[in-house]
């Protein structure tokens, strides 16, 4: 399929399925939902990064009228039944439920303590401000060097570092450290005639969805739990209710409604369980619903960061060696990303001789989650700056330099895996071959940079059926969330290969009771991995309509084909269905056909983007004005030319945002100063100039119509190519994200 | 419990009354009481102008509105812009040019769009973006929202 150019429905932009609702504020979001009698849950929140508590009163909030429940830790687990997970050494499921509400520490500031259903959300916020909490201060640390210290204070006294060795026998602030080594780095450098090296800093940042996380839960009388969640994920709901709650799965049903934004950070849940156990408490149904300061202070920001970075070239421009190591905050509980962050920032290129070590450390703040390309991008900052920089010394087009040492088919990556199907060189080549490379850049303190990356992607488990109506129309279902557009591309695929036009085909997302599981929409995964369950799906529905036609027409069932809309049999001229007439047959012919497909997608293609922006520094105030952005990727084949170019907007602006912006400030208690979009500031409208998305179609192979992931790439090399920009605008060169004003003047000496 | 005010208004061209607490904003009254849920609560404090409302015609933040002020006035909302079954020329143009993902800060931008249009028919690129710097979006960069304003305004 992935060589008939002459596809009727793939590489169309029709409008979205979802448009017309969302246009016209009728779509139903997670906040939307409103039940009968439905109550308003708040949570309480730690004020402290790292305390016991002593105590929680809660009779107050309790005597309040309009209130129908106040929930703590005792709610999710008794403790006798604590007592036996402790026995059990069930850490993994204690920590679930302390990060659910808390039980005798906490870790983090922000972290759920108790939580108040009441009559209304004014009600429920002054329940909240009744309920008595006596905290012990404990010693904090924030910074994650600091976490390393001998004298740091732990943050898990049981906390041995996971590694390839046994756990350590002292325990740690570190949760993971891994080590990955290739040839023989020292000489590698010794053969390097240019080295360059740089330590690189970034702060935790937030996906900056506009919805924060709500979840609204009604319990059924014969027991059975409903929630209406706001998740990238239903079955991930489904599986963490069920795992806390210690309920059997299809006693909970999770009905996903449209989600405002979540960008990894709605693949965890956050407050279904507390919604679930309010509901129950209160015996009717609550919907608890996130402000903007919780969703700062009690959700899943990125990792701050520190990179450590030396780079050996020669001077003909071949990199020979690399040494990394890279220090990430994982937050409160153990957890892993700086691996990640290493796989994708040594992606790019072939490097001879390389050691990496990786530490994911354990510091006082929210616990991390995913963040388009989780780990990558301050990893990719590093390298391409450094690079860069590295380029310059030689007096190489940075471009030529990348192009150099940009990985090819049949190059080893670190773990000596080698590449297959990929479009990185073409990527690289777009990019130089663009107008933009090339276009005079006039005026003082401007300057043009670039950045390349590389995104791994990803496949796994998908569901669809496809249900046909007796009018010739089809119902699609999957069981990925939608939230970016995929009911629309993933209904493309099925259309192209039904043969009808895609207003034939409706398409929707079902809930955990009515579609086979599928793991989250995330990963860039949802257009590949849930197209090729819906691929198959329509090829199940085209052979069970063969196999009815063949019984209609008394054939044997091979000898049906299926052309261009119109069931045949090739030695009978009369014998011909259109798609329609043959529906309108199955009704009596043995009733409806559904066509099924459950995948595990196991193979995908890998995404490369080169970015280029043109900057203007004011050499006073340090700003940076973005003039010109053009983001070349390798989006395998479009399904949907424009969705894909929003992805790529997207995401660069989210990169912009990092760039530039965006980070967690806190004292030295542990306390964010900024959750609030005033103090965060993402991009505005105001901030940019048009982003223009160069579309690189290099297929992917193990797909029917060559799709890879295009969702995650595009945050990663706008930090590299602004600092890339401003240093040659300014001269100088920058070594922190965001690259505020203060930052770039002091990198300019003039601070 | 604090006693409730009866409040008189012009909601989408349709005379209506509603109680209200004294502290409640026109944002809450909104969703929570009138059902009209497709204008978005993204921070409450007046920062994301996901619940972007036109009171008496002019642009403001519902979440920072009192819903008693709005008293004897008109405020229009995203489910007033069709005039139904017709969508409204910005509806259309954001539909048609891709300038919505998740569709959550889409009312917003739409009332704020509207606002721009009204006041200025023909905006350039400099204006639109200056104008919509009160309504965040996460997921389109921007891009195709300017370009969106831009087709409604026949430019």
């Amino acid at each position: 399929m992935a060589n008939n150019k002459n596809f009727s429905v793939i590489g169309t932009r029709p409008p979205r399925v979802d448009a017309a609702e969302k246009v016209t504020g009728r779509a139903k979001y997670g906040s939307d939902a409103q039940l009968p009698g439905m109550a308003y849950g708040k949570v309480l929140r730690s004020p402290h990064a790292h305390a016991r508590i002593v105590s929680i009163d809660t009779h107050a909030a309790e005597s309040l009228p309009g209130v129908y429940a106040v929930v703590t830790s005792a709610d999710l687990l008794s403790a006798e039944e604590r007592a036996a997970r402790v026995a059990a050494e069930d850490w993994g499921f204690l920590a679930a439920c302390d990060q659910t509400l808390a039980h005798d520490k906490v870790l983090f500031a922000g972290q759920p303590i108790a939580a108040v259903a009441a009559r209304t959300p004014t009600l429920a916020e002054q329940a909240l401000a009744l309920i008595a909490v006596e905290y012990e201060v404990l010693p904090a640390v924030v910074d994650v060097l600091d976490a390393l210290r001998d004298d740091a204070p732990l943050l898990h006294p049981g906390l041995r570092t996971r590694s390839l060795a046994a756990p350590s026998e002292q325990p740690s602030n570190v949760a993971v450290y891994a080590q990955q080594l290739k040839g023989d780095p020292a000489q590698g450098f010794a053969e390097a005639d240019v080295i360059v090296e740089r330590e690189f800093r970034s702060l935790m940042v937030h996906q900056g969805y506009i919805e924060p996380h709500v979840s609204t839960a009604e319990w059924n009388a014969d027991g059975k739990l409903t929630i209406y969640a706001d998740t990238q994920g239903l079955f991930a709901v489904r599986d963490q209710v069920v795992w806390l709650l210690r309920l059997p799965m299809s006693d909970v049903r999770v009905t996903p409604l449209e989600v405002g934004g979540a960008f990894g950070g709605k693949n965890n849940s956050y407050v279904d369980v507390v919604a679930a156990l309010l509901a129950r408490k209160a015996g009717r149904p609550v919907k608890v619903t996130m402000g903007r300061a919780d969703t700062f202070l009690g959700t899943g920001p990125s990792s701050g960061t520190v990179i450590r970075l030396k780079l050996g070239a020669t001077r003909e421009g071949r990199i020979m060696a690399a040494q990394a190591a890279l220090y990430y905050e994982v937050g409160a509980y153990p957890g892993s990303l700086a691996g990640s962050g290493a796989h994708v920032m040594f992606g790019p290129y072939v490097f001879p001789n390389a050691q990496v070590d990786c530490y994911d450390v354990v510091v006082n703040k929210p616990p991390t989650a995913s963040y388009r390309a989780p780990g990558g991008t301050p990893a990719t900052f590093a390298m391409e700056a450094l690079v860069d920089e590295l380029a310059e010394k030689l007096g190489l087009d940075p471009l030529d330099f990348r192009l150099l040492n940009s990985v090819r088919n049949g190059s080893e990556d670190l773990d000596g895996d080698l590449y297959h199907h990929i479009g990185g060189v073409e990527v690289l080549e777009a990019a130089k071959a663009h107008p933009h490379y090339t276009a005079p850049l006039a005026g003082p303190n401007r300057g043009r940079g670039v950045a390349h990356s590389y995104w791994g992607n990803w496949g796994a488990r998908s569901s669809c059926t496809i249900t046909v109506n007796p009018d010739g129309t089809v119902g699609l279902v999957t069981g990925s969330v939608d939230i970016t557009g995929t009911r629309t591309s993933v209904a493309m695929q099925a259309a192209e290969v039904l043969g009808l036009p895609l207003e034939r085909v409706k398409s929707s997302v079902g809930d955990t009771d009515s579609i086979g599981y599928s793991d989250v929409s995330a990963g860039s995964r949802t257009t590949l991995a849930t197209g090729t369950a819906a691929i198959r799906a329509a090829q199940d529905v085209i052979a069970k309509m063969s196999a009815r036609a063949a019984t209609i027409w008394e054939v044997p069932a091979e000898s049906v084909t299926y052309q261009n809309g119109v069931f045949a049999v090739a030695a009978d001229a009369e014998k011909r269905f259109t798609f329609a007439e043959l529906a309108a047959q199955l009704p009596n012919t043995g009733n409806t056909v559904i066509g099924v497909a459950n995948v595990d997608v196991g193979e995908w293609g890998a995404s490369f983007a080169a970015h280029i922006v043109d900057v203007e520094v004011d050499p006073e105030t340090g700003k940076t004005t973005l003039l010109r952005y053009t983001a070349v990727q390798d989006v395998g084949k479009a399904i949907h030319p424009s969705q894909v170019e929003g992805q790529i907007q997207g995401g660069t602006v989210q990169g912009i945002g990092w760039a530039l912006y965006e980070g967690y400030v806190y004292n030295e208690a542990g306390q964010m100063l900024n959750a609030n979009l005033l103090d965060y500031k993402l991009p505005t409208a105001l901030d940019l100039p048009m982003i223009d998305p160069v579309l690189v179609e290099v297929p992917f192979p193990g797909h029917p119509f060559g799709v890879r992931g295009v969702g995650e790439s595009p945050i990663l090399p706008p930090p590299g190519a602004i600092a890339n920009a401003i240093a040659r605008a300014t001269g100088a060169r920058m070594t922190q994200l965001p690259m505020t004003p203060a930052h770039i003047l002091k990198q300019m000496g003039k601070i | 419990m604090t006693k409730k005010t009866l409040v008189s208004a012009t909601i989408n061209g349709e005379e209506t009354e509603f109680l209200c607490e004294p502290q409640q904003s026109l944002l809450e009254v909104l969703r929570d009481g009138l059902g009209l849920t497709g204008t978005k609560e993204g921070c409450n404090d007046g920062n994301c102008g996901a619940c972007s409302v036109l009171l008496d015609g002019r642009l403001v933040n519902s979440c920072l509105v009192l819903a008693v002020e709005i008293e004897g006035r008109s405020v229009v909302t995203v489910e007033g812009l069709a005039e139904w079954p017709r969508l409204h020329p910005l509806q259309k143009a954001f539909a048609e040019n891709d300038a919505l993902q998740c569709g959550f800060c889409t009312p917003g931008m739409l009332i704020a769009s509207k606002a721009l249009l009204d006041r200025n028919p023909h905006p350039t690129e400099a204006e639109i973006r200056a104008w919509l710097a009160g309504n965040l979006c996460r997921c389109t960069g921007y891009d195709k929202i300017v370009r969106a304003v831009q087709a409604a305004s026949g430019e």
